[in-house]
């Protein structure tokens, strides 16, 4: 790839230019994806795929990293097919990866509903809830796959919720009009998950799997252009160990905890992306990131983690808040019913409370800007809203209510000391999902041949924004469905020449990792590793967060790079390698999130449109919704490393563009109204 | 508030641990139990101490991964993960014993952290459905009475925390056993292999070192799932009938 000078002149109507933090690249021409009509191209791509016979795929080996629902779907159905397999997991046991925690459901166009449903349908209001910045290919795949997705959860023994008639009950969510999101009451993912886990602990049992729990990926190991093993941390006893393989997936989750507060596990983090990353994987789009609206309130500056109340609350509740600033502290039970302000309906009457989750998310922040936040001041702002039940609660017994919510109900009182039978709830937007990720092509294969991505690591089917209950279908679909059927083509050519631990590029890469880690370890400075967290997740929020402009995205990278060097000669990490050292765990994965960091301010700080999750102040219409530049960005940005080894440097990152062509979608301005 | 916590140390599995007290000030009755423990930790490191090492992730109750004894109780005070306790279940001038899980199963790693392992074993061993990738009917090709799938959903809510084992005299896990039994074991996908589900499962829980189940019924009064005692009824009957059919499945 060459580079060359990105165009130097700065945008007139946007003030300072952000060109000399970055260098163009070559385009992306091809996504590898097949030609002919849409709802063709995966069958085409199935059939045109090289096949490896049963016999041979018993010579072939495959790295799993994660366990979420597109790792444990993708270890399981590799090891079923009869291929080698080694699954890694940071947590004590592949249950535990944080797909677990998705509430509200998956989505699937069955249309048992019968009211207009279609795979054509999901396709389409996909697209458009991404605002129109996701692959077209990828997501009509996607939405075709949805219906398998539920056949195989059902024979699997996932409990989803049933009507009396035994059938599959449904519900609607945000940003569309019909019904087709499959649930087991708030713990969908935790159903579906286990789903997966069970199928994965069979292989396990069956000897196709290998499972190495409490073991973090540390680097990528690339032989000859092709991507071949891991260097791995066993986190109980510390020892550096080198795994190889045909092939490597990485299904390590989304980087959300490069905000510190996040919905997101505490351990979830980007070391494994970003290891790839700095071996060459393109990073796409980084700067799309989902804030989910409805999440509990921040209490506390010791605060760990923010909690989401799921989406699908939002079907039964009214958002609110009080008209009047002054109305903010009474008890929500004595303001009157003309004294408040049902902020979402009044905007946007078609879609109301279920409009899309940015939208959802802006318009909270927006109030609370106005002063018109309730519950407890954070900083000069009362940073919460409204979640009302009352009229549901009018409407159905509080039985019924419980049926359906009841373990969130649950989960609030005990977090904040009220009940939502009793109290409104109060809610507060925070950083939820990230559709940017590993750039891959049509197979999910990035651009090291070799190394795969699936789910929320990759960027692939979400665009700016993504719809609720589409993330679990997302990873099912890479791992149960998608990457089985490609990742057969590139092994085909194998298997590759056999490694072991002294070749060259395996000590090298094992080195590397020993450095780093001697590195933390001597430092001994003032600063622990949560406070540089903490105060990197504090720039990020404030810069690079739900409302984003061109000169705090400036002053976030160089806040960034101060920060930057700030850790690595004053963070403070005891105790030894060869040990089980959390504290290690966290200051590598922060090392990691510090580079990511000015990545995705640049890609935000480049990005001079607003499209879904990604809005910036300077781009909005007349009614202060995102406006996109169609003509200028409808583009992937695709982003190569541009630093060294040394720890900390990440230079200038290349920017490599990958046209969105829409042939059977029209571009339209996004209207929930 | 101000607070005292006594914490099991132990610097590795193979190291004798002992109770070592710290004062905590500052604690907010809305901070969890383990955001208490972070706060802590922070102190500790400024001073050159090595942290206590816990097990965490989601922080939101559901992944299963936290979880220790809180004065002599599994989950302590209420019936919660420990990462929903929160400090409102204390008070000012409250002296707090933390131990890791103590069962013969669950080793201990350091401090506060156990290896879990054997549960996943117990999985291995029968806790799944076989279902291939690709081979499944129709999501509606057999309908589930309302009835079975909600009471299958409760079960198969289980978090595999191991509260049940570490509150458990015997240190038997036959709640988490018997939760996956009752998921699978209630609805028509998992017929096929109920029998052999519930031979391999309680062979395996048994090697694990797990003890016996004597019908105390201090696991389900832990749980934060709420489990419910009767799913190891539904064991034992279903294991009574599969040794009575013995080899014709």
């Amino acid at each position: 790839m060459t580079d060359s000078q990105a165009p130097t002149t700065p945008d007139p109507t946007l003030g300072v230019d952000a060109d000399s933090l970055y260098v163009e690249g070559d385009a992306i021409a091809d996504t590898k994806a097949p030609d002919g009509p849409i709802d063709a191209k995966w069958q085409q791509r199935i059939f045109s795929a090289r096949l490896v016979n049963p016999a041979n795929r018993r010579k072939l080996s495959v790295i799993v990293i994660g366990t979420g629902l597109a790792g444990a779907s993708a270890a399981a159905t590799l090891g079923e097919s009869g291929m080698h397999v080694k699954s890694f997991c940071y947590q004590d046991s592949p249950r535990r990866a944080h797909s677990i925690a998705a509430q509200g459901g998956i989505n699937a166009a069955k249309n048992y509903r019968n009211d207009g449903d279609s795979v054509y349908r999901l396709f389409y209001d996909t697209v458009k809830g991404g605002d129109y910045r996701s692959r077209e290919d990828n997501v009509y795949r996607l939405a075709q796959t949805s219906t398998q997705i539920i056949d195989q959860c059902v024979a699997q023994g996932v409990p989803f919720a049933r009507e009396y008639g035994g059938l599959l009950d449904n519900r609607s969510f945000g940003g569309v009009q019909v019904s087709r999101t499959f649930y087991a009451r708030g713990q969908t993912g935790q159903q579906l998950l286990l789903g997966a886990y069970q199928a994965l602990e069979r292989q396990i049992a069956a000897g196709t799997v290998t499972m190495y729990t409490r073991h973090e990926m540390q680097e990528l190991v690339i032989v000859d252009g092709r991507a071949r093993g891991v260097i791995v941390r066993n986190m109980v006893t510390g020892e550096l160990e080198t795994h190889f393989a045909d092939a490597v997936v990485l299904a390590s989750g989304g980087y959300g905890n490069v905000f510190y507060l996040s919905t997101n596990a505490m351990g979830s983090n980007v070391t494994a992306a970003w290891r790839a990353h700095r071996k060459g994987a393109l990073m796409a789009n980084p700067c799309y990131t989902q804030i989910h609206p409805t999440c509990i309130p921040v209490a506390g500056d010791y605060q760990s983690k923010l909690t989401l109340m799921s989406e699908s609350l939002r079907n039964d509740g009214r958002i609110w808040v009080p008209k009047r600033i002054e109305d903010c502290e009474k008890d929500p039970r004595d303001i009157a019913e003309e004294d408040r302000d049902y902020y979402l309906e009044r905007i946007y009457p078609s879609f109301g409370n279920l409009v899309p989750r940015d939208i959802a998310s802006r318009a909270a922040k927006y109030v609370c800007d106005e002063g018109r936040g309730v519950g407890p001041k954070v900083g000069d702002f009362r940073r919460g809203v409204y979640l009302d039940f009352s009229d549901a609660l009018s409407r159905m017994t509080q039985a019924q209510i419980a049926a359906k919510y009841g373990n969130l109900f649950d989960m609030y009182e005990r977090i904040t000391g009220e009940s939502p039978y009793q109290v409104p709830m109060r809610i507060y937007p925070a950083v939820h999902y990230v559709m940017g990720g590993l750039w891959v092509d049509y197979d999910l294969q990035s651009n090291i041949p070799g190394l795969y991505v699936t789910g929320e690591a990759n960027f692939s089917d979400h665009g700016a924004n993504r719809l609720g209950a589409s993330a679990l279908m997302q990873g099912l679909a890479d791992g149960y469905f998608v990457l089985p059927n490609t990742i057969g083509d590139y092994l085909a050519d194998g298997p590759f020449d056999a490694l072991d631990e002294s070749h060259p590029a395996a000590v090298e890469a094992k080195q590397a990792v020993q450095s780093r880690i001697d590195h933390l370890l001597s430092i001994n400075g003032e600063r622990t590793v949560d406070s540089i967290h903490k105060e990197l997740g504090h720039i990020m929020w404030e810069y690079c967060g739900m409302e984003r402009n061109e000169e705090g995205l400036r002053k976030a990278i160089g806040l960034i790079r101060e920060l930057r060097t700030e850790f690595w000669t004053n963070v403070k990490v005891l105790g030894t390698n060869e040990e089980l050292n959390q504290a290690l765990e966290r200051a590598g994965r922060v090392a990691d999130f510090l580079e990511l960091g000015e990545l995705m301010c640049i890609d935000a700080l480049h990005r001079r449109e607003s499209c879904g999750g990604h809005f910036r102040s300077e781009s909005q219409t007349e009614d202060g919704e995102a406006l996109r530049h169609d003509d200028e960005y409808a583009y992937v940005a695709a982003w190569q490393f541009g630093g060294t080894d040394q720890p900390g440097d990440v230079g200038k990152p290349v920017l490599h563009k990958e046209d969105l062509t829409y042939k059977f979608i029209e571009l339209k301005q996004r209207s929930y109204k | 508030m101000k607070i005292t916590v006594r914490v099991w140390r132990q610097p590795n599995s193979q190291a004798d641990g002992r109770m070592v007290s710290y004062e905590v000030d500052q604690v907010s009755e809305d901070m969890s139990f383990l955001e208490m423990l972070d706060v802590l930790n922070e102190r500790l490191t400024h001073e050159g101490q090595d942290p206590i090492a816990f097990d965490s992730d989601c922080r939101e109750g559901i992944c299963g991964m936290c979880g220790v004894v809180i004065n002599g109780e599994a989950h302590g005070p209420v019936q919660t993960t420990t990462c929903q306790l929160h400090m409102r279940s204390f008070k000012d001038g409250d002296e707090i014993d933390i131990e890791p899980w103590r069962a013969e199963g669950f080793p201990i790693l350091k401090d506060l952290i156990v290896d879990r392992s054997a549960f996943d074993r117990i999985i291995q061993a029968g806790g799944y459905i076989t279902a291939p990738t690709g081979a499944a009917p129709d999501a509606h090709a057999a309908p589930v009475p309302k009835n079975a799938a909600d009471k299958a959903f409760d079960a198969a809510t289980c978090i595999g925390c191991g509260a049940c084992v570490a509150a458990c005299p015997n240190g038997s896990a036959m709640l988490f056993t018997a939760a996956k039994i009752t998921h699978l074991g209630l609805l028509p996908q998992g017929q096929p292999e109920r029998d052999s589900r519930v031979l391999g499962m309680v062979a395996q829980h048994d090697e694990e070192g797990f003890g016996g189940c004597t019908n105390i019924g201090e696991c389900a009064a832990v749980c934060p799932k709420e489990i419910p005692l009767e799913t190891i009824s539904r064991l034992n009957r279903d294991l009574l009938g599969a040794l009575v059919r013995g080899d014709s499945n």
